[in-house]
C-alpha cells in the first residue's frame, strides 16, 4: 500500500477508535438514564427514587392479579424472579397485559413501597409461536413449565 | 494484488457491470422477496400472543436489517473515499443513503404501528427506539450535508467523514437490547444462533430479507448508474454511449 494511503488509513482507524471510545464512555456514564427502567431488585433495594416519575419493568406475577369490581382498579405484583414490587394502576390495560407477561409501568412509588402507576405497557418477548405449539405447551408437563418460568427468570434479568 | 481494486474504481468498468448484473438482481430480488412477503403475510401461522398483528415483522425487520446494513456499507465506502480517493465509492455513498433514509423511516414507522396494539404506545424514549431515531438523522444529515456543499471533492469528504463518525451507533442499536433495559425485546431473527421463531416463521422472513437485499443491489446499481452518466458527462465514452444511442 501507499504511505500516504496508510498514514490516511491509520488517521481514520484512530478517529473511529476514539469517538467510540468517547461514546461508549457517555453511554456507560449515562447507562442509568438510558436504561428504560427500573427492574424489582432494583426497587426493593432502595435503589429507585421515591416520589419521583420512574418506570418499573418486569413480569407479572403468577396469581398477583387483583381486579376491583367496583371500578377499573387493578393491583398486582412485578417481579424480575428475585424481588417483587405491588403496583396498583386505574385504567385500560394493554391487550398483551397478563400474569406470567412482561410490563413496564409508568408511575411513582410512595412512601410504603407501593408503585402507583398512571401508564402500563405490555413488553413483548422475543418468542413467537403458533397458537398450536403454545397449546401443546401449556398442556405438557409441570415440569416444562417450571423451565419455561426458569427461561422467563434469565431474559427478565437482562 | 492491488489492480483489480483500482479497476473497480473505474466508473466505465462498474458501468459494464451493472448493466449486466441488473437484471438478475432485479428479477431475483422480485422473486424472492414476493415470495418471502406472501408466504408471511398469508400462510405463516398466527402468533399465540399476538394474533396476526404480528405479520408486520414481514416488513419491519428487513427495513431495520437492509437500514443498518445499508450504512455499514456506507462506512466502508467511506474508507475507501477518504483513503484511496475513489470516485466511484463516493458514487455509492451519494446513490444509497437516500435508500437507507427510507428503509430507517419505514422501520421506524412500522414499529410504531405494532407498538400501538403490542405495548400500548406508539412510541417511548427506549434506546433501542433512540438509536434508530438517530441513524434516520444521520442518513439525513449525509444527505443534507452533500446538497450543501457545491465542490464535489469536498462533498465527497465531509460526508465521509460524517458517515464514519456515526458508524459508532450502529453496535449501539444491535446492542441496545442487550446493554440497557428497553421496552424493545431482543432479536427474534437471528442468523448466527437459533431463532426464537419456528422455521415456518423464521423461512419467510429470511427470505423477505435476501429478496430485500438483491431488490437494494439493483436499486443501487440504478442509482449509481445515473450518477455515473450525470458525473462523466464529458468524458469519450459517455458521449459515444449516448451517441449509440444505447442503453
Amino acid at each position: 500500500m501507499h504511505p500516504i494511503r496508510k498514514k490516511r488509513l491509520t488517521i481514520l482507524a484512530f478517529l473511529v477508535a476514539g469517538i467510540a471510545l468517547a461514546v461508549g464512555l457517555t453511554t456507560y456514564a449515562l447507562r442509568q438514564n438510558i436504561n428504560l427502567f427500573y427492574d424489582p431488585t432494583e426497587i426493593s433495594a432502595g435503589n429507585a427514587p421515591v416520589d419521583v416519575r420512574i418506570r418499573a419493568g418486569g413480569m407479572v406475577e403468577e396469581g398477583s392479579v387483583i381486579r376491583d369490581t367496583e371500578s377499573l382498579k387493578v393491583n398486582f405484583r412485578v417481579t424480575d424472579y428475585a424481588a417483587s414490587v405491588p403496583v396498583q394502576y386505574v385504567g385500560i390495560l394493554p391487550d398483551l397485559f397478563a400474569e406470567g407477561q412482561g410490563v413496564v409501568a409508568m408511575g411513582r412509588l410512595n412512601e410504603e413501597g407501593l408503585f402507583v402507576a398512571d401508564q402500563v405497557l405490555a413488553k413483548h418477548d422475543e418468542n413467537y409461536m403458533p397458537p398450536e405449539v403454545a397449546d401443546a405447551l401449556e398442556k405438557s408437563s409441570k415440569g416444562l413449565n417450571k423451565a419455561n418460568a426458569e427461561k422467563a427468570a434469565e431474559s427478565a434479568a437482562y | 494484488m492491488w489492480q483489480w481494486f483500482h479497476k473497480l474504481g473505474s466508473p466505465k468498468w462498474f458501468y459494464g457491470i451493472a448493466n449486466r448484473l441488473m437484471p438478475w438482481l432485479l428479477a431475483g430480488g422480485l422473486i424472492v422477496l414476493l415470495a418471502g412477503l406472501v408466504w408471511g403475510l398469508a400462510f405463516a401461522p398466527k402468533d399465540y400472543l399476538q394474533g396476526n398483528s404480528y405479520r408486520i415483522i414481514f416488513i419491519h425487520v428487513p427495513a431495520a436489517f437492509l437500514a443498518q446494513s445499508i450504512y455499514i456499507m456506507m462506512a466502508v465506502a467511506a474508507v475507501v473515499t477518504l483513503v484511496w480517493r475513489m470516485k466511484l465509492a463516493d458514487v455509492f455513498v451519494k446513490a444509497i443513503a437516500p435508500v437507507g433514509l427510507v428503509l430507517t423511516f419505514l422501520s421506524l414507522f412500522t414499529g410504531a404501528v405494532w407498538g400501538k396494539p403490542t405495548w400500548g404506545t406508539w412510541w417511548v424514549w427506549d434506546a433501542r427506539l433512540t438509536s434508530m431515531l438517530i441513524l434516520l438523522f444521520l442518513y439525513g444529515g449525509a444527505i443534507a450535508l452533500d446538497r450543501a456543499i457545491n465542490d464535489e471533492k469536498s462533498a465527497a469528504r465531509a460526508v465521509a467523514v460524517l458517515v464514519l463518525v456515526g458508524v459508532v451507533n450502529i453496535p449501539i442499536i444491535k446492542y441496545s437490547v442487550d446493554w440497557w433495559n428497553t421496552l424493545h425485546q431482543p432479536a427474534t431473527f437471528k442468523l448466527t444462533e437459533k431463532p426464537s421463531m419456528p422455521m415456518e416463521m423464521w423461512v419467510p422472513l429470511l427470505l423477505s430479507v435476501l429478496g430485500l437485499y438483491l431488490l437494494f443491489g439493483w436499486l443501487a446499481c440504478l442509482r449509481m448508474k445515473t450518477e455515473i452518466l450525470l458525473r462523466e458527462q464529458r468524458t469519450r465514452w459517455v458521449r459515444e454511449l449516448v451517441l449509440a444511442g444505447r442503453k
